[in-house]
């Protein structure tokens, strides 16, 4: 299995550490709402087809990454930064927007 | 300053040795830099560490992921996003980023100590960094002055072409003795010399 990094290009699976279903939405760590940090941690969709996931190049540039992964197939349909969208989101909260 | 030790003395061994019977295809030797030092800049101000880089060497580091050069005595190449590797013969690198990257610019780490930098050089270099490392080591793919991050084994390695037949290879220092004999166990059968 291949994953291309937007920063080191094609490079194979063994360089890639699995960070976890990029599903998820972590609660607020004050929250004490128990259903939602039991779907957290428990729920998963495990679909047969495209999944969402989480992925380090931790043998590489280290970058966190999103995947699209077929669960059926391997196939990796989209890679991107997971930092472009905290950058984005900070970049946001810097100009006044949501 | 005191003598550095080379973490590879007692297995660098001048001459030639394996198959070379039919010619050497294969160079290698510690390029022993005086500074190595990673330099990160924080999101979005990539741009003020490439100028700052450009202060300090001289270096006007070309854009895209990867891009580098070198001038025979200082090197740079990015090796992550927004992250570069800048080498020198000379000492001090160190010190003179810590005047130009600000705090508000990014970081400044000194792997002088940290580091070992090997050359691997000749017709056959991209044919025995093959056996070690999966990436694409042709020339259109991994053009001169650029810089790769990949690993061996799940240990680090950093990436320079510095000539169209010479890469020079950035290792953990306590790794470089045994990273050096597996090098020049895969270069045997070509045929190998140390300078
Ligand atoms: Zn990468």
């Amino acid at each position: 299995m291949l994953i291309t990094c937007p920063y080191c290009g094609p490079r194979d699976v063994i360089e890639f550490t699995y960070q976890g279903d990029g599903n998820r939405e972590r609660p607020d760590p004050a929250s004490q709402n128990f259903e939602a940090w039991n779907a957290y941690v428990y729920d998963r969709l495990n679909p047969a087809g495209d999944h969402n996931e989480i992925w380090q190049h931790s043998g590489g540039c280290r970058a966190h990454l999103r995947v699209v992964r077929n669960t059926l197939t391997h196939e990796i349909s989209s890679v991107a930064f997971v930092r472009g969208d905290h950058a984005s989101a900070a970049r946001r909260k810097a100009e006044g927007q949501s | 300053m005191v003598e550095r030790q080379s973490p590879l003395e007692p297995e660098f061994h001048v001459g030639s040795h394996g198959n070379f019977e039919h010619g050497v295809e294969i160079l290698l030797t510690e390029t022993r830099p005086g500074s190595i030092v990673q330099l990160a800049a924080w999101p979005g101000e990539e741009k003020k560490l490439m100028a700052a880089i450009r202060t300090v060497t001289g270096l006007a580091l070309p854009d895209g992921a990867g891009g580098g050069l070198s001038d025979g005595v200082k090197s740079v190449f990015g090796f992550a996003p927004g992250k570069f590797t800048v080498a020198d013969d000379a000492e001090g690198l160190a010190a003179a980023f810590a005047k130009v990257v600000t705090p508000d610019i990014g970081t400044v780490t000194d792997l002088s100590h940290g580091r070992t930098a090997i050359r691997i050089a000749g017709p056959k270099a991209e044919w025995v960094l093959a056996k070690f490392f999966a990436i694409d080591f042709a020339l259109p793919a991994f053009p001169i002055g650029a810089g790769r991050s990949t690993a061996h084994h799940d240990v680090f390695a950093q990436i320079q072409r510095t000539g169209s037949d010479q890469f020079d290879i950035h290792v953990f220092r306590s790794f470089a003795r045994s990273f050096w004999n597996a090098l020049c166990h895969a270069s045997e059968e070509v045929g190998y010399e140390v300078q």
